[in-house]
């Protein structure tokens, strides 16, 4: 390396993107981005959310009859393994602090084999569940009674909330693989490790829309 | 106070000159003060306008650039106008608000005695049903100098009925009722629109307001093709789509009597009260099981998509009927 | 200051222009200015396109019965224009082009915080406009810009899926405009930059961004519901199987009205910057004007209940929307009189830009001003849904966004381009536009009190003559734009040299050369002044702010 090579190296580490003065600008940067984004999220979801509560109140009975028909069981166990999940994130987010590169590693899988989990359990046993019942509106839903119409709005909502946090959990999934790419080629550690902090507020984010989503969607049809 | 009382002499002597289309006719009770007030807005506008016009034209001909060098003088803040042009505006504002909500308020309420016509908007008519059974397509005959209020509905998408005219303006929207009112001042043919787009249609369906006097209006009432009154044909539907197998009179039916309900309170199963309006009424014949009530069982079906609009309002005309008075529509 | 630019003769001198040849120097540019160029392009084949259907429709409307075209056919016409002007014009017009090339230069920074995003920004845009594009040829959508339900969830027979998938994408682009512009403003300005030594520019974009950020998520979501219920008949804005229509125009409304903001923000800002440099005086008022365009940010977010005043609202809450809807005319009334009073004992001189900005002034005081009688219960009653509506946003959306547009267009041409445009043409097309742009929509005003309704393609024979008043201004407004479009091209080739600050301004973007450096600055640069330091030198004022 050349004297040149070693001073700009010095002066400009090559985990500094050009545009920033400095280490500090870029991470304060990246995260203050991710907030913004994480704050349009938020009222993104709430429009939808908004909409929920307004039909709910409107029917009242059918949107608790809806909700009886939902595992709740399931629905609290996948709550845990997202907060598991969230947990793991955290501590991949210490550990890459921290410079440990292969606890990095590990806890990064851990949470994408736990979120991966929660898709899984979803999938498989209750929206397969949901479809042999007939619950999914707009594929055979035959559901009987004087609230029928209201209890398919119901799956209606359910449908589109819980399907649009899973696509986001899809997309952080996706950029955990590139993070775990990035971290086996040893491209992170302790003065450079603001991508795994950004990914794990989104991935917080998304642990806290569920945590919304489960007493909403699955408790409102009261004590069981 | 001096620019008020000079805007209402020029406002009163626009008035008074013919065939200036600025204003439509003046043909309701409202009309002179919406005008009167939308005038005062009007030279607000233009005084404002004109003065900054003003100001600007006269700097950029006063201090136009004489010499590339030139040094203008330092900004200095001068806080006594900043407040100044922050007060005086807000205080505008705050007096056309008040002006404007007090003029709104007095026409939002109909008056006890209105008479109550029905206009249905429907893609691309509207229907206009009087209460003693004459139903017109696209016309409004109605008395002047009489309180008239029109409980309005649509049958597929939003439309919005609106007389120029007479200043008055109201979305009628599917699923529910709206309504306003309006007191005509003079006879003769007024336009209305629609005026809230509503498909291919939407400049086709217009139409016109013939206010004729008392003794014309009755003479036209009684002379048109009547068929049976909004009442009777309430009544028919009562029977034929089988209402009257529940809700017996005196009520040892499935369903609750209706004699003399309509205004009442009821309290519904989860705890809340509603009054028994069109609104209340309309629900209950088209989403019975969103409001169970005490004592009685939710087997009430659905009459959504059986009825249209026309025929869910002669239901609620001969619901209100009920009780031995007849009740014309006297608002609540 | 500009002694220390070395300016080598343009033709050897290496800037953002000439740095890299090639189409994928320019498809995979991170460069902040290159990317500015690309919106610019885009946007100005969006504004061409929605203005061939304005032309049309005036062309129309000359006959009561409709001489032109079918009453679908201008249905769609009149949809396909608003959804073109707003969401692919108006609302990236001065962010996405401006913002983009001078946010970074003006804060003294390389680019801006992330120019990556900024570069997918763009390509979710051409997607958002490819699809709305693809909906126009393939049938076109006949809802109004504003897809009432359950008119478009249920009746409606045209592309209303396409174009709701193509606002729905493009909706993303404008928020990470104004999530980049956000956090390039909190953390990139130069050392010795602090807020109030920003160029009020910043304050607009600042604001608009806002409002991007906190507004378009929720558009997103009521589009994205009228999609989900014209697909499966849901229930949730078809009141036939229990939804609400209402719904619909509350969720749309919460961001279409601060969306109104996000068009014009940018506008003031760009006012403030030439009404500064053209009469060579510090803006007057500054924390004033800074503070206007926050307070603006905020009360727009309350007041979208005024554009539902007759659809039966309880009068409770119509009083309440209609006194806020007063309140936030006070901002930009404040706004008006300090750049007013800039000009006060200033040296003026009139420009292209200058003209831009006087006219924006003017227009857009009497646009603002006719607002009053919207939020004002009595008379909006009488106007809501007429051509008085249509003439209130014209003015401020041509009369005021566009015309500001135009000026900051010439006021940044050198900088942008390198070249000088012909300055008299330019005063000539600004006069044309003004003329024309005043034929055009004043009539309007009138036929709304009138009583004619918008979005008709027919009305009554007594409102012909307003009709063919405004159709005959329109031609004129219609070649006072073709004018610049043919002149600022031809400066790109034949244009004299610009020099680094040509018409003698304050800001950083004026102490770099043009076209500038794609690092922006040979020297990253330190601020000492406040802005608009135009005062005589060592004078009080100068550097500091009010």
């Amino acid at each position: 390396m050349t004297e040149a090579d070693a001073a700009h190296s010095a002066e400009h580490p090559p985990y500094l993107a050009h545009h920033f003065t400095d280490i500090e600008q870029q991470n304060e940067s990246g995260t203050m981005g991710m907030w913004l984004f994480l704050l349009t999220e938020i009222m993104f979801f709430g429009g939808l959310f908004a909409t929920y509560a307004i039909y709910r109140l409107k029917y009242f009975e059918g949107f608790h009859e809806g909700s009886r028909h939902l595992n709740y069981q399931l629905g609290a166990f996948n709550t845990a393994v997202l907060i598991g999940s969230s947990l793991t994130m955290a501590l991949a987010v210490r550990y890459a602090q921290l410079g440990r590169r292969k606890a990095l590693i590990a806890f990064l899988i851990l949470t994408m084999v736990l979120g991966i989990a929660f898709i899984g359990i979803k999938l498989n046993y209750e929206w397969t569940a949901d479809y042999h019942e007939g619950l999914i509106p707009w594929m055979g839903f035959h559901v009987e009674g004087a609230n029928a119409a209201a209890v398919r709005l119901f799956f209606c909502f359910y449908f589109f909330m819980t399907g649009l946090h899973a696509l986001h959990m899809v997309i952080g999934l996706g950029i955990m693989c590139v993070l775990l790419r990035m971290a086996a080629k040893g491209r992170f550690d302790s003065g450079y490790f603001a991508p795994v902090e950004i990914t794990g507020l989104y991935w917080h984010f998304v642990d806290i829309v569920w945590i919304f989503l489960f007493p909403l969607l699955y408790l409102i049809g009261g004590l069981y | 106070m001096l620019m008020l009382g000079s805007n209402l002499a020029l406002f009163a002597a626009l008035d008074a000159s013919p065939g200036i289309p600025i204003f439509p006719p003046r043909a309701s009770t409202v009309a002179e003060g919406v005008d009167q007030l939308h005038y005062f807005l009007t030279v607000l506008t233009l005084f404002f306008t004109f003065v900054i016009f003003t100001i600007i034209f006269y700097f950029m001909v006063r201090y136009r650039r004489r010499s590339e060098d030139e040094q203008p003088p330092a900004t200095v803040t001068y806080m006594p106008l900043e407040l100044g042009w922050t007060i005086v505006p807000t205080l505008i504002c705050v007096v056309v608000f008040v002006w404007s909500a007090s003029l709104y308020f007095r026409n939002a309420s109909p008056p006890n005695a209105s008479m109550e016509i029905i206009v249905i908007g429907k893609q691309w008519m509207w229907h206009i049903q009087h209460p003693e059974g004459v139903r017109e397509i696209n016309e409004l005959h109605v008395p002047v100098g009489v309180p008239v209020k029109l409980t309005m509905t649509s049958q597929d998408v939003i439309h919005d009925f609106f007389i120029p005219a007479f200043r008055v303006k109201r979305d009628a929207t599917p699923g529910r009722y709206s309504s306003m009112w309006f007191q005509a001042t003079k006879t003769g043919t007024f336009h209305f629109f629609c005026a809230q787009y509503c498909g291919q249609g939407h400049a086709a369906m217009i139409g016109w307001v013939h206010v004729m006097s008392p003794e014309d209006y009755a003479a036209w009432l009684s002379g048109s093709n009547r068929g049976e009154s909004m009442t009777q044909a309430g009544e028919r539907l009562f029977q034929q789509y089988g209402c009257a197998t529940c809700h017996v009179a005196d009520g040892t039916g499935r369903g609750p009597s209706l004699v003399g309900q309509f205004g009442k309170p009821q309290k519904l199963r989860d705890g809340q009260t509603l009054l028994v309006d069109e609104a209340f009424l309309r629900r209950a014949i088209t989403q019975p099981n969103s409001m169970p009530i005490p004592v009685y069982a939710p087997v009430m079906p659905s009459f959504q998509g059986q009825l249209n609009e026309e025929q869910i309002l002669q239901l609620i005309a001969f619901v209100k009927s009920l009780g031995g008075e007849e009740r014309k529509a006297k608002g609540q | 200051m500009s002694a220390a630019l070395a300016e080598a003769p343009p033709e050897t001198r290496v800037h953002y222009l000439n740095a890299d040849y090639g189409i994928k120097s320019w498809l995979l540019t991170t460069d902040h200015k290159r990317i500015a160029l690309l919106y610019l392009a885009t946007i100005t084949l969006m504004f061409f396109v929605g203005g061939a259907m304005a032309v049309m429709m005036r062309l129309h409307l000359i006959d009561p019965a409709g001489g032109l075209v079918h009453p679908d056919t201008f249905n769609k016409l009149f949809t396909m224009h608003g959804v073109v002007m707003i969401f692919f014009f108006l609302i990236p017009s001065i962010p996405a082009v401006l913002g983009n090339f001078l946010v970074p230069l003006m804060v003294g920074a390389k680019d801006l915080a992330f120019p990556r995003i900024n570069l997918l920004s763009w390509y979710i845009f051409i997607v958002g406009a490819a699809l709305t594009l693809y909906a126009m040829v393939s049938g076109g959508v006949d809802t109004g810009w504003t897809f009432y339900t359950p008119y478009s969830t249920t009746y409606a027979n045209s592309q209303v899926m396409a174009t709701a998938l193509g606002v729905f994408v493009s909706g993303f682009s404008s928020i990470l405009t104004g999530l980049n512009f956000i956090v390039t403003i909190h953390k990139m300005r130069a050392p010795g930059l602090t807020w109030f030594r920003m160029p009020l520019f910043l304050w607009a974009i600042y604001a608009t961004s806002i409002i991007q950020v906190l507004g378009t998520p929720v558009v997103a979501i009521a589009i994205f519901l009228v999609g989900l219920e014209r697909l499966f008949h849901v229930g949730i804005f078809d009141p036939a199987v229990g939804g609400d229509p209402i719904l619909f125009q509350h969720l749309f409304w919460f961001y279409s009205h601060p969306a109104v903001y996000i068009m014009i923000l940018p506008g003031m800002g760009v006012i403030s910057e030439i009404i500064t440099c053209f009469s060579r005086k510090k803006i007057f008022g500054y924390s004033f004007v800074a503070f206007s365009s926050m307070a603006i940010a905020v009360i727009s977010f309350l007041v979208w209940g005024h554009h539902m005043f007759v659809t039966g609202m309880s009068v409770y809450a119509a009083l309440i929307f209609s006194v806020l809807s007063f309140l936030v005319a006070i901002p930009s009334a404040i706004k008006v009189f300090n750049w007013t009073a800039t000009l006060y004992q200033g040296s003026i001189s009139y420009q292209a830009p200058m003209l831009y900005a006087l006219g924006f002034i003017g227009l857009f005081t009497m646009g603002g001003l006719t607002g009053l009688f919207l939020a004002s219960l009595a008379t909006d009653v009488h106007l809501n849904g007429t051509y008085f509506i249509v003439a209130h946003f014209h003015y401020i959306m041509v009369g005021g966004a566009v015309m500001a547009y135009l000026g900051a267009i010439h006021f940044w041409w050198p900088k942008i381009t390198g070249r000088l445009y012909p300055d008299l043409w330019a005063r000539l097309a600004a006069a044309i536009v003004f003329i024309g742009f005043n034929l055009t929509f004043f009539p309007q005003f009138m036929l709304g009190y009138l009583g004619m309704p918008r979005r008709y393609a027919t009305y009554p024979a007594e409102f012909q003559v307003l009709n063919v008043m405004s159709s005959a201004g329109a031609s004129i407004l219609g070649l006072g734009y073709l004018i610049p479009l043919v002149y600022l091209i031809w400066s790109i080739r034949y244009g004299p040299i610009a020099p680094a600050n040509p018409w003698r301004a304050k800001g950083l973007e004026w102490e770099t050369s043009s076209p500038p450096p794609t690092q922006n600055f040979d020297v990253p640069p330190v601020v000492r002044e406040g802005a608009y330091a135009y005062g005589p030198p060592g004078s009080e004022q100068e550097g500091a702010h009010d």
